[in-house]
């Protein structure tokens, strides 16, 4: 079994990719077409079903149903060692009886290489871990593992690489120079990483694209950008980062904008951020903002032309350092979470009338009425 | 670097994989089968020949005949019964003081030992490489009447001026305490081992004395040692008849000297089978009723 | 007694009793290597004469004896290979694979380790006469392989449920087929335990001595020779045999003790 020589051609596409225990769905009719080179994220609570996903491609855990492509070749019968595919997994599983050399040429040898000597030099160089040739893995600490786990996986070659939540035994430190490692190392090698986690920051940190999924399936598919700015669910808009979901009516329309109405408040958005589903029988929908793209100034203040305005009483005042963050309530009784970035600036006490302000198109709709995938965890801000 | 992805694939009309064969299902009673079939010849069926020869009479001179003869039991019950409640009486002395002896041990190695964990371990077993039987002949030297432990017993008084240690129960239970100790010292320390220390601290944080911290936290931690380790001691002690027969006399004699003298002297062997089955079965009862009620899990 | 002392013997209470402990363990395996250099006269070795070379320079003095021994090792030879062989199938396919009767495989396994030997000895014994064969070699190995299993299923079984099973996943992600992954990871990685395994079983059956005797016909094993010894006269030859066999374990023990903490560092 020869290890297979890296080619352009190494989409990664998901068929239909369903996998059933027993009467227990955890991957739901998957679809996704990932081009080559690229790092993407699968993002989601324990249990959405990532694992198991990343799993069948390795071949690991065979599908239920649906195929798993790799460039022109179908690998769904495929066993795992006749894949292009390697994996890092989340506890490493470096072979203890073997040193860390024997481990990282552990692939070359089987694949018939004989001489593994410069290549398995060169790896270690690039995880940075020269030196550590007769180690055995119990010598080695969790971070430097992790790294000969990187390395015992990437020496092969492969079309693809899985990464299976593989910084969650890192402390914080570690995990953010690890992050950036992993980027960095992407970038040389040019291999599609397949990177599975529940960590939002490291999704957004590492991946090009991010797949958030819950249930057994995608919710939403696209740049970090992308689902940050525009999630289209109330489970992605509160899985990454925190959001204040407003619920308003529609009014109508006045050119590019719509008019919304919330208690005797008017806001407008963009209206190409409604899609013709999201307005209800009632014509209500949710609109989003995050907590940093509202301004909080004394009540008095002049609204800047062209904003959204509420107004609102601080209730709380958190200090986190870059940031404050600030428990606004509004006239409906709804708490809103303000973060003010901290540059010098007075904390405004608690009690204090203010108004929040933020630009139209810093806002997302949702649908009203869209099923938040019954298992999502509660809004950031209570309604 | 990347285009921009899509989501949901355009349909490419692929057929959906058919799931993968599960061809090794069975591996697993191709492996089970050499091992358990010897299981099944060599335990079961002669267990089952046993069940079969209780129930016959007849003699060797004239043959056996299945007569389902139920008074084979009844009628050694009565006869034996004093060997049998000897037997299970001397096992239950053995155990528990086993237990006394092995306890603090295996808490030493678990709890004080460090480094010299192994090398304890390892001096746990090592007497016991000598054989059984030439460990037991050597107590019937240490246990001589000109020995000085019958002599030290006598000058403090624990013994009669012309008392003895050997041909005396006393003497048959301590062999049986000696013989199985590391069956009762391994469980105990195996179970100790595994108790999270922190457990200990947190009694005594929340001011627990040392003893109460060790009885409410660490005794019931090592119960399932305990358990395991009684058992392994119990169940050879009361079938044994070595002890007796080289520490003892007759007047001594266990349910395991029975089954002994009537299967190769005697050749009474419906009365045997009828022993021996009776022995098992009461003993499987005690495993059973003891397991459930100390609540242990599974013991395999 | 001052108060510092009584702490003092308290808290040392526990490795006081355990230094009692293992002298009362020790103390057989002394008098026997003691008496084995006893100068003995008389039939049964059990009054100090004097101190003699002689027993150990002429250890198969004693007619029988070294037959016995031989025979002793052969048996646990062979039984051994084979328990350790079929109890190490067994231990896998508990570890690894989904079955059905597993709980009548457990109850299996587990019996023969809960029934006294005097049972299992004589039930054999039963189950040979009924059939008409004959007690000897053959049917002491029979009966010894047999109660050797359960122990190599326990200890291996032991060994594997403590290994990560992704290993065997990380090779085959690794490009090594079934085969390779058991040659090159699975079994380095149980070895350990199929030694501890095979160690035990021969010890075992070379000690056993109940279901030996109801089993051997005219065969004599080192512990049937003892026993008989014990009746004819007991030279100090058995002492002798009793140290060797001590210092060998011990040395075999020890040296794997020391190797395993060698390859550590």
């Amino acid at each position: 079994m020869t290890a297979p020589q890296p080619t352009e051609d190494a989409e990664l596409r998901l068929i239909g990719l369903t996998k059933r225990f027993g009467p227990i769905t955890a991957v739901d009719d998957l679809h996704l077409r990932v081009p080559s080179g690229a790092f993407i994220a699968l993002l989601g609570p324990s249990g959405c079903g990532k694992t198991t996903t990343l799993r069948m491609v390795a071949g690991l855990e065979a599908p239920t149903a649906g195929q798993i492509l790799l460039g022109d070749t179908d690998l769904t019968g495929l066993k795992p060692y006749r894949r292009p595919v390697n994996t890092v997994f989340q506890s490493y599983a470096l072979f203890p009886h073997l040193d860390i050399y024997e481990n990282v040429a552990f692939g070359l040898r089987r694949s018939g290489i004989k001489d593994v000597r410069a290549q398995v030099g060169q790896m270690l160089e690039l995880v940075q871990l020269t030196g550590f040739e007769r180690r055995r893995p119990s010598q080695v600490s969790g971070g430097q593992a992790q790294r000969v786990a990187l390395a015992r996986a990437l020496i092969n070659h492969p079309k693809m690489l899985l990464l299976d939540e593989p910084l969650g035994a890192l402390d914080l430190k570690l995990r953010r120079e690890m992050q950036l490692t992993l980027k960095r190392i992407q970038e040389e090698v040019r291999i599609t990483f397949l990177h599975v986690t529940h960590d939002q920051e490291e999704a957004m940190t590492m991946a090009d694209t991010i797949a958030v999924m819950s249930q057994g399936r995608i919710e939403q598919l696209g740049h970090p950008e992308q689902l940050y700015e525009r999630p289209r669910t109330q489970f992605v808009a509160n899985f990454l980062g925190q959001s204040n979901m407003l619920r308003a009516t529609v009014d109508g329309r006045d050119g590019d904008l719509v008019t919304l109405r919330i208690a005797d408040t008017t806001l407008v958005v963009p209206a190409e951020m409604l899609s013709h589903g999201m307005l209800t029988a009632s014509g209500e929908v949710h609109v989003g903002v995050r907590p940093e793209k509202l301004d909080l100034a004394p009540v008095d203040d002049p609204v800047p032309q062209g904003r959204n305005a509420l107004r609102g009483v601080v209730v709380d005042t958190s200090f986190m350092g870059t940031s404050t963050q600030y428990l606004v309530r509004t006239g409906w009784d709804q708490e809103l979470t303000v973060f003010a970035q901290n540059r010098h600036t007075d904390v405004v006490a608690p009690g204090t009338r203010v108004r929040l302000t933020w630009r139209p198109e810093h806002a997302f709709v949702l649908d009203a009425d869209t099923p938040t995938s019954a298992a999502a965890p509660q809004p950031a801000v209570a309604p | 670097m990347t285009q921009p992805l899509v989501a949901p694939a355009a349909d490419t009309g692929a057929d959906v994989a058919p799931p993968v064969r599960r061809r090794g299902r069975w591996i697993p009673y191709l492996l089970l089968l050499p091992g358990l079939l010897w299981l099944a010849i060599f335990f079961v069926l002669p267990m089952l020949t046993v069940a079969s020869t209780s129930l016959q009479e007849g003699s060797l001179a004239q043959g056996y005949e299945l007569t389902w003869r139920v008074a084979n039991y009844t009628e050694a019950a009565q006869r034996y019964a004093a060997q049998f409640s000897r037997a299970f009486l001397f096992a239950a002395a053995s155990t528990v003081l086993a237990l006394v002896v092995s306890y603090p041990l295996a808490y030493f190695i678990a709890f004080k030992a460090g480094r010299w964990r192994n090398l304890l371990l390892l001096l746990v077993i090592a007497p016991f490489f000598t054989s059984f039987l030439i460990r037991t002949l050597a107590w019937k030297i240490i246990l001589s009447d000109s020995g000085w432990v019958v002599g030290t017993f006598q000058t403090l008084g624990l013994l009669p001026e012309q008392g003895r240690l050997l041909a005396t129960s006393v003497a048959v239970i301590a062999g049986l305490t000696y013989n199985f100790l590391p069956f009762m010292t391994l469980p105990l320390y195996a179970s100790l081992e595994k108790i999270d220390r922190s457990l200990i601290e947190a009694a005594t944080d929340l001011y627990a004395s040392p003893f109460t911290a060790f009885w409410k936290v660490t005794w019931p931690l090592s119960l399932p040692g305990v358990v395991a380790g009684t058992l392994l001691t119990f169940i050879p002690a009361a079938g044994d008849f070595v002890n007796v027969r080289f520490l003892g006399t007759p007047s001594q004699s266990m349910i395991g000297n029975v089954i002994e003298s009537r299967f190769l002297v005697v050749l009474d062997y419906p009365t045997a089978a009828a022993l021996s089955f009776t022995l098992m079965l009461a003993i499987l009862l005690l495993v059973g009723l003891y397991v459930r009620r100390a609540g242990t899990e599974t013991i395999v | 007694m001052s108060r510092r002392l009584w702490r003092g013997v308290t808290r040392n209470l526990v490795g006081f009793y355990a230094a009692l402990a293992l002298l009362y363990l020790f103390l057989p395996v002394f008098v026997v290597i003691v008496f084995s250099f006893n100068d003995n006269v008389g039939r049964f070795n059990f009054t100090w004469q004097g101190f003699t070379l002689d027993s150990w320079l002429n250890p198969c003095g004693v007619a029988g004896l070294c037959q016995a021994m031989i025979r002793s090792i052969q048996i646990a030879i062979v039984s051994t290979i084979v328990a350790t062989a079929l109890g190490t199938m067994v231990a896998f396919a508990l570890v690894r694979h989904r079955f059905r009767g597993r709980a009548m495989t457990n109850l299996l396994i587990f019996l023969p380790m809960a029934s006294p030997e005097v049972v299992l000895g004589s039930a054999m014994l039963a189950l040979f006469l009924n059939v008409g064969v004959r007690t000897g070699f053959l049917t002491i190995l029979l009966g010894h392989i047999m109660f050797n299993i359960s122990y190599v299923v326990v200890t291996v079984k032991a060994r594997l449920l403590g290994m990560d099973s992704r290993l065997e996943e990380a090779a085959m992600d690794l490009y090594a087929d079934e085969w390779q992954t058991f040659r090159r990871v699975t079994l380095p990685l149980v070895t350990p335990g199929v030694v501890a395994a095979a160690l035990l079983a021969f010890a075992l059956s070379f000690d056993d001595f109940i279901i030996t005797l109801f089993n051997s016909g005219n065969t004599t094993t080192f512990p049937l020779f003892v026993y008989g010894a014990a009746q004819r006269g007991i030279p100090p030859q058995i002492n002798v045999m009793g140290t060797a066999l001590f210092a060998v374990a011990f040395v075999v023990l020890l040296v794997g003790q020391v190797t395993r903490r060698f390859r550590r560092s």
